[in-house]
Formats: structure tokens, sequence, C-alpha cells
């Protein structure tokens, strides 16, 4: 399903240039979870940035369902994103101005899906993640966990290939965070490719396998 | 760029971000595009107006809509009496006025004067003898009366002076306006007119924006006549008002196939219009678009500070709807059409505004300058181009501050770096 080789990626930073991932090798396959663990500044979040296509790596390769995603061009980057991938940000990243429904129906509508299917299916994703009572409410209306939930209900509502989730209850209490990996949990097991970054061991053990990043280069792999 | 998915999206996101924007920014946007649409509209519509409510004065108190007036080796038109019989035929004419017309000398205060060689109080101007009551029905001269009262058809010595031939009025002093001191209505003054001199007292002053009517004294046409010898009743100017929705060119070429040119000079208004009106008239207009050009800077600037702003203030949410997959054109379409938006609103408003209150007030009131009524001239064709103009600035300035934002790495966008 993706597999990355000899990733690196580097910024500047005035004169000098900072690495931050230094060669990565790495595959998941169809149907797997993947946990990416790691102390702060490890490389976490800018693996799964490359991954997923936010970001440019500074050399490697990243391959996704056969595709070579690191020649593509911008615009072919967003049409993978928004037809192949599906992304859950750590602060939910929900557009203010639209209701629940909206927020997952536009990217449904951008694949020129007509309104009344995007939105058939728009619900039948918050029903999933059990928002059917907050179709209509604001993002500023719902709590941190009912935001969280619409963000992952737009992330998986395109079927996407894989789902990436970066730090997914980094914001949230218990009880929501339960409920969040419940989700995932859940799609999981209906055969969603899931690679997820979190800093709680806990959330970890949801996962199939967990990857240790430290100083921009993997350190270990665990099989659950 | 503008797929028709693009545009259904960037249509959902402009809806959605107007809908929920907070309403006192939208109506400030919406205010700004109304008096910047006022600004190209009113500020030449204003300054033709000055020159055009000069104009449309001439026409409605002096020339009509047709002139007949003598040719230039002539003082008179001859055949008056036939062509005035003929004017009677012609359709769409709803009334005429035949003035005479000579040269004047006015002395005033003459029974005063102490010493001979004390300076004569006189005024040189032209002499117009007029039927009273066919006069006003053609140029309503009985409403410009300032002072005392108007003429009749059997007032017999007695006259309308026009303001410039009274210096109350027109206090200059200087060897181009001669005016008369101490006159007013009652008071009596001497006529000399082909060296015939005639003592008459004036009926009222007359006080108008139209030359032609402050510079004259206005006699009944009968008496004049007599005066100046003019027993062939052959007349110096015909003003002819049609009716409404008769075209003036129609019925000048009538008159030209009749023969009237031949005897007489035969113009439209618009053909006794000097060409220095013209001229002005041109003038003014390339300045009122000059200064609304910069009305129409400043609003494309506005317009782009606020999308501009709103752009900035929404980088991360730009950057979001990027990594969710939604296309970058469709993002600046959506800016694009509240740009729109905020153009339309306010050009409909300035619209409504303009027609339904600023035209019609300002024509019932116009704007009292020193030479003319000034009114607002607001063609429609003109209101559209501005709009035109207004509505393709405003999507410019809101693409380009649209097009900087969107194209900004994505990731960085999300996470606020810069």
């Amino acid at each position: 399903m993706i597999q990355i080789k000899n990733l690196m990626k580097s910024f500047k930073d005035g004169e000098s240039e900072i690495k931050v991932l230094k060669g990565i090798d790495f595959k998941a396959e169809a149907g797997e979870f993947i946990a990416i663990m790691g102390r702060s500044g490890a490389g976490k979040s800018t693996l799964l940035y490359q991954m997923s296509l936010l970001d440019h790596p500074t050399s490697g390769e990243i391959i996704i369902d056969g595709k070579d995603t690191v020649n593509m061009s911008s615009e072919e980057r967003t049409s993978f994103r928004l037809t192949t991938l599906g992304y859950v940000f750590q602060d939910y990243a929900l557009l203010p101005e639209m209701t629940a429904l909206e927020n997952v129906a536009l990217p449904l509508l951008m694949q020129n899906i007509s309104e009344k299917e995007a939105y058939e299916k728009a619900i039948e994703h918050l029903i999933k993640v059990g928002l059917e009572k907050r179709l209509n409410n604001l993002p500023g209306q719902l709590s941190g966990g009912e935001q969280q939930r619409v963000s992952i209900a737009r992330a998986i509502a395109h079927e996407p290939k894989i789902l990436f989730a970066d730090e997914p209850t980094a914001n949230l209490d218990n009880e929501s965070s339960r409920k969040i990996m419940d989700i995932f949990k859940e799609l999981h097991s209906e055969g969603q490719t899931i690679i997820m970054v979190t800093h709680e061991v806990e959330y970890s053990k949801f996962a199939g396998r967990t990857i240790h990043l430290d100083d921009g280069k993997i350190i270990s792999v665990v099989n659950v | 760029m503008f797929s028709s998915l693009n545009f259904r999206i960037g249509l959902f996101l402009a809806i959605r971000q107007i809908k929920r924007s907070n309403p006192w920014t939208t109506i400030l946007i919406v205010f700004v595009m109304f008096f910047t649409f006022l600004n190209l509209v009113v500020v030449s519509g204003i300054l033709v107006g000055l020159i055009q409510g000069a104009v449309d004065a001439v026409r409605i108190h002096y020339t009509s809509d047709v002139i007949i007036s003598n040719l230039k080796d002539k003082s008179y038109i001859e055949n008056s009496s036939e062509i005035i019989n003929l004017l009677k035929t012609i359709p769409g004419i709803e009334s005429t006025t035949a003035r005479y017309l000579d040269g004047v000398t006015l002395e005033a205060n003459y029974k005063t004067k102490v010493k001979d060689d004390d300076k004569p109080n006189i005024a040189a101007a032209s002499v117009v003898g007029i039927d009273p009551i066919a006069e006003d029905k053609v140029t309503n001269l009985s409403k410009f009366i300032v002072e005392g009262e108007y003429l009749s058809r059997g007032d017999y010595d007695q006259v309308l002076l026009g303001v410039y031939l009274d210096k109350k009025y027109l206090p200059i002093d200087s060897p181009g306006f001669t005016a008369l001191n101490d006159v007013g209505p009652g008071k009596k003054i001497r006529l000399k007119v082909h060296g015939v001199e005639r003592e008459v007292t004036i009926k009222g002053i007359v006080k108008a924006k139209v030359d032609e009517l402050s510079m004259r004294v206005f006699m009944v046409d009968s008496q004049l006549r007599s005066i100046i010898g003019r027993n062939d009743y052959n007349v110096s100017e015909i003003s002819i008002k049609l009716k409404p929705g008769t075209d003036p060119n129609f019925v000048r070429d009538i008159l030209k196939k009749s023969g009237v040119d031949h005897v007489a000079k035969v113009q439209t208004y618009t053909d006794a219009q000097p060409k220095f009106i013209k001229d002005m008239i041109d003038t003014f207009a390339l300045l009122g678009n000059l200064l609304s050009s910069f009305g129409l800077i400043v609003a494309s600037i506005t317009i782009f500070i606020v999308i501009f702003i709103n752009a900035i203030t929404r980088r991360k949410f730009i950057g979001i709807l990027k990594g969710i997959g939604i296309n970058e054109k469709a993002i600046e379409i959506s800016y694009i059409l509240q740009s729109f938006f905020y153009a339309f609103c306010g050009s409909v408003i300035g619209i409504i505004v303009l027609y339904v209150f600023l035209q019609p007030a300002i024509a019932a009131h116009p704007i009292d300058f020193p030479f003319s009524d000034g009114i607002l001239v607001a063609p429609i064709g003109g209101t559209m181009l501005r709009i035109g103009l207004l509505m393709l600035t405003t999507l410019v300035a809101g693409f380009i501050p649209a097009r900087m934002v969107v194209r900004k790495n994505t990731l960085d966008s999300i996470l606020g770096r810069n």
C-alpha cells in the first residue's frame, strides 16, 4: 500500500541545515494499523506530513498504491489527497463557517459527486461516528471530542486507501480520546489502513505495529 | 481555471463565508462599494450636470426645442407671418413665440441730473418685443420675475428689465458691463431705439441664469414694432416648443424642406449650442471620469486590503482546504465571488439610491450654482459601464491577494509557519 525508501527531510535555518528525517525506510500493507511514536522532535509528524503528501521530502521515494508521489505536481498531489488519502489533524481543522455536515460533504463535492449524494454519504459517516444529532451544528457549537469525530468522518467519507492521523487524541480528555480510538479500532476492523502518530503508549496498543523514531531514524519496530 | 466544478466549489465556499462572517464587516464593505459607485457616477454626473443644467435652461427658457432666427445679413426673418402660419400646420408643435429684437440704449435718473455734464446713468442692451402670453407659454418667463410683475398684452410703455442691467444685482464697474443705478419696479427709464426716444416704466425685474433673459429688456411686441417701424410684421426670432416625444430634428428638417432656411436660420436647440458649450461638456465629462477613476483606484485598494486580510487571517483554513484536497482554483474563485458579491450589492443599492432618490431630488431641487441650476446627469448606459468597471476592478482586486495567499505552501499555512 505505501512504501518509503531512504526518505530524507531537511529544513534551512539561516545558513545551516537541520536534518529532521535521516533516511527512513518503511512499508505498510493494506489493512494495517501502524502507530508512530517517539519523543518530541524525533520527526514523527514530519514523517506523517511526507507520507500524506502535505510536504515535499528533500530526497527519497514515497510510493502509495503503486504511484510515485514525490514527482507529482502540486495539483496532482492535491487531487491524490482528495481521492486516495484521508487526514485527521491534531486540532480537528474544521472550517468554522460550515456545519458538521458541510465540513464532511465538502471533499465529496470536490470529487464532482452530486450534492444529494454527497450529503447522503456525509450523513452516513457522521452517524457512523455517533453524531447523528449534531449534523447542523457549527464547529463552535461542538465539544473537542465531537469536532474530532467530525474530522474523522470527513477523512473517511470518500473511503480513502490510507487514513493518516496526527495525534488525534492530543487535545481531548480521556473519555473523548477513548471514543476516538474506538472509532479507529472499528475502522481498522473494516479493513481501513491507518497510520497514526501518538504520544500515548496506551493508544499505540490499538495498532498492529508500532514504529519508534528518534533523531530522524527508525530505531525499533514492535509488532503486536 | 474556471471549470464548472471549481466554480461550484468556489460558490459553495463563498456563500458560507459570507453567510457566517461578521454582518457588520459585510455591511461596512458593501457601504464602501456603495460610496465608490456613487463617487463613480455622481462626481462626473454633477460636473456634467453643471453645464447640462445651463444647457437645459437655455433650451427651456430661451431657444426652446427649435429656434428660427434671422440670417447674418438681415435683422429680421423675411415672410415671418407665412412661417408662423406654416408652424401651425406642422404636427408635434405645442406652442410658438415670436420676438422682435433690436439694440437699445437705456437711461435712468435723467430727471435728477444736476448738471448737464454729469455722467449719464446709461446702459446698452437688447430690447425684445414679445407677446407676453405666448412667450410665457413657451419659456415660462413669468417665473423669473423677482421684483414687480410680469407683462400683460395691454401694457403700454412698460418694460421688464433683466438683472444684469440693474447695478443693484450686478455691482460690477467695468467698461464691458453697463448697468443702471437706482432702478426698480415703478421707476421710469428712457429707451432710445433707432433714434426714437420713449419714456417707459419698469414693471418688473427678470432674474434668470440664462443670459438672454437677464441681459435684455422686454416689452409688448406691438409697441416695439411701432417704435422700430416693423410694419411688415417680420420678427427676429421664433422659438418653437414641441410636444413630448417629438423629434426636434424632424421638425427642423420639415422647415428646411419647406424652404424656411432660405430666409432664416433653422436650428434645433443642439444646433444652436455654441461650440464652446459642447467643448465644456466634453471637458467636464473627462474631468469627471478622471476624478472617478481615483475613486475606482481607492475602491480596488480597499477590496484588495479586505480580501488580503481575510485570506491572511484565514491562511490556516486555506491550508486545511488544500490539505483535504480542495483545488487551489476553487479557493481563489471563492474569494473572487466574495469580491463580486460586495461590489454587486454596493452597486444595486447605489442604483436604487441614484435613480429613485438622488437624481429625482436634484431634478426637483437643482443645485444652485451661480451660473446654472446644476442637475445630476446619469444616463443608464454610462452608469452600467461604470458598474462594469467597478465589478472588473473589484474582481481583480479580490483575485490578486487570494492568489498570493493560496499559493503559499500548504503545510506552512496549516502550521502557521512563515
